[in-house]
């Protein structure tokens, strides 16, 4: 198994197969997080993590899944003091850091970094997302967590709950999502909707996208509710947030009617979208999605890694 | 009898601008069906101050059979280069170029928007590493010709045509 890019950049960068390439390594990646014999995958191999924006999920799972397969990690405990600050380029950043790597993952302010990054580098490049860009290793593991717990991505009906115009997983999983359904449903407040370039782009591909405000009227038909959060300072008045901030609170009443196999997501850190007695209801799929967030950057680190080997 | 005369007259005015406006030039390049109204830009874009000591003609809001009104620039002893002319496509895509030797047409060239655009325009996001980073050129795929339309090829942003003029003229 190989996938045809040297880096991972966007999940627009890879075909439907190669993704199903990484969701099966990610499924056998499982075998050995649950072994008791360390992994030598990896060994010898050296991951950098350039993050110039704090993190804590992607970071540490990324440090996770290389520790699991033999390999170790390197990083920058705070970029802010080091040459970054002395104004070095990012271009010359990685060309420093590609001497001590042998793959580099990145999470940068600026939209189109991660590509800049893979331009320079002679090492495979992973984008841990690019400003309001993409973060494609997020989307795959949404991907995956959806796989798993339904058992396919075809013919689901999928909602994406919240700020869906700056929340960037959205924007990457919305396309991914529609290379296997025709559907996708759009819940937001007023001036959080799904960038209208987006929707432009998902009907030209022939895909019906069902914009509304009613969550509760569309909450029966869902197989996956993707919620994200609300950012509180993305309203004019702190008013008006709480007035969408009741609205879309998932909690146990809400969910009374739902389908019994409903899967709950959400990419994390929530802040009260999502009421604590709903974790311990079995829609709540948002913990095991960071399980799987290992898993997920286990099979890419092989992937990308292996492929350069050969 | 007056009416007859006003016509008469007109011919001869029209014949003598048209005249003067396609007046030959020996050596040098004729950028025909320029959109009304941006002959300027142009010479912006080809970077003629007027200051270089060629023979410049410009002729604006002239009639034209294929445009309503077009713009047509006349530049003496210079033959504008493939970059050139794919910098002019951005804001005047239905221009010919005629590059002329010897008081006749060497070469004809219907303008057409190139399929990459690199490095001419800024990108519209202020927030793309194109932005922010030094050593690095905007590089941007077209998605629509008419009117031109930009999609960068690093934050995958669009940039409109209203951005891209007001970049282009926006250095006046």
């Amino acid at each position: 198994m190989s996938l045809s890019v040297k880096d991972l950049i966007s999940i627009a960068d890879l075909s439907t197969k190669e993704i199903m390439t990484i969701l099966d390594q990610a499924d056998e990646m499982e075998k050995i997080v649950r072994s008791e014999k360390p992994s030598k995958r990896l060994a010898g191999r050296i991951l950098a993590t350039l993050f110039y924006e704090p993190s804590t999920r992607t970071r540490l799972s990324f440090e996770s899944a290389m520790a699991r397969l033999g390999g170790s990690s390197i990083s920058v405990a705070d970029v802010g003091a080091s040459s970054v600050a002395k104004g070095e380029s990012l271009a010359d950043t990685i060309r420093t850091v590609e001497n001590y790597a042998d793959i580099i993952v990145i999470r940068h302010p600026q939209e189109g970094s991660a590509q800049w990054a893979s331009e320079v580098a002679n090492v495979p490049i992973i984008n841990a997302g690019d400003g309001a860009g993409r973060h494609p290793t997020q989307t795959l593991l949404d991907l995956s967590t959806i796989r798993r717990s339904q058992g396919r991505l075809d013919n689901l009906n999928i909602a994406m709950l919240g700020d869906l115009r700056f929340g960037r997983t959205v924007h990457s999983l919305s396309y991914a999502i529609t290379r296997f359904t025709d559907r996708l449903y759009c819940i937001a407040p007023n001036g959080l909707e799904l960038p209208a370039e987006i929707v432009g782009d998902l009907k030209e591909q022939g895909k019906e996208v069902i914009e509304t405000t009613d969550l509760q009227a569309i909450l029966p038909e869902l197989d996956v509710l993707y919620v994200t959060r609300i950012q509180k300072e993305r309203f004019p008045t702190p008013a008006d947030y709480e007035k969408v901030r009741g609205i879309y609170q998932i909690d146990k009443t809400s969910l009374q009617d739902v389908k019994p196999t409903l899967d709950i997501l959400h990419p994390l850190p929530r802040v009260d979208e999502i009421a604590p007695e709903v974790d311990a209801t079995p829609y709540a799929r948002y913990f095991t999605q960071m399980f799987h967030g290992v898993l997920i950057r286990m099979a890419i680190l092989t992937l990308l890694l292996e492929a350069k080997q050969t | 009898m007056t009416q007859t005369k006003k016509k008469s007259r007109q011919p001869k005015t029209e014949a003598k601008s048209k005249e003067l406006l396609v007046q030959k030039i020996q050596a040098g390049t004729v950028i025909d069906h320029i959109t009304a109204g941006y002959a300027l830009a142009v010479m912006q874009i080809l970077g003629i101050t007027g200051r270089e000591g060629d023979i410049i003609s410009i002729a604006m809001n002239v009639q034209s059979k294929r445009m309503e009104k077009k713009d047509i620039i006349k530049v003496e002893g210079r033959e504008i280069t493939t970059e050139e002319i794919n910098r002019i496509a951005l804001i005047a895509p239905n221009a010919t170029i005629n590059i002329i030797r010897d008081y006749k047409i060497h070469e004809k060239t219907r303008i057409s928007v190139p399929d990459k655009i690199i490095g001419i325009v800024r990108c519209q996001n202020p927030s793309c590493i194109t932005n922010n980073e030094r050593g690095i050129r905007s590089n941007f795929q077209v998605v629509d010709r008419t009117p031109v339309t930009l999609r960068c090829d690093y934050c995958k942003r669009i940039t409109g045509h209203d951005n891209i003029i007001e970049q282009l003229l926006g250095q006046y």
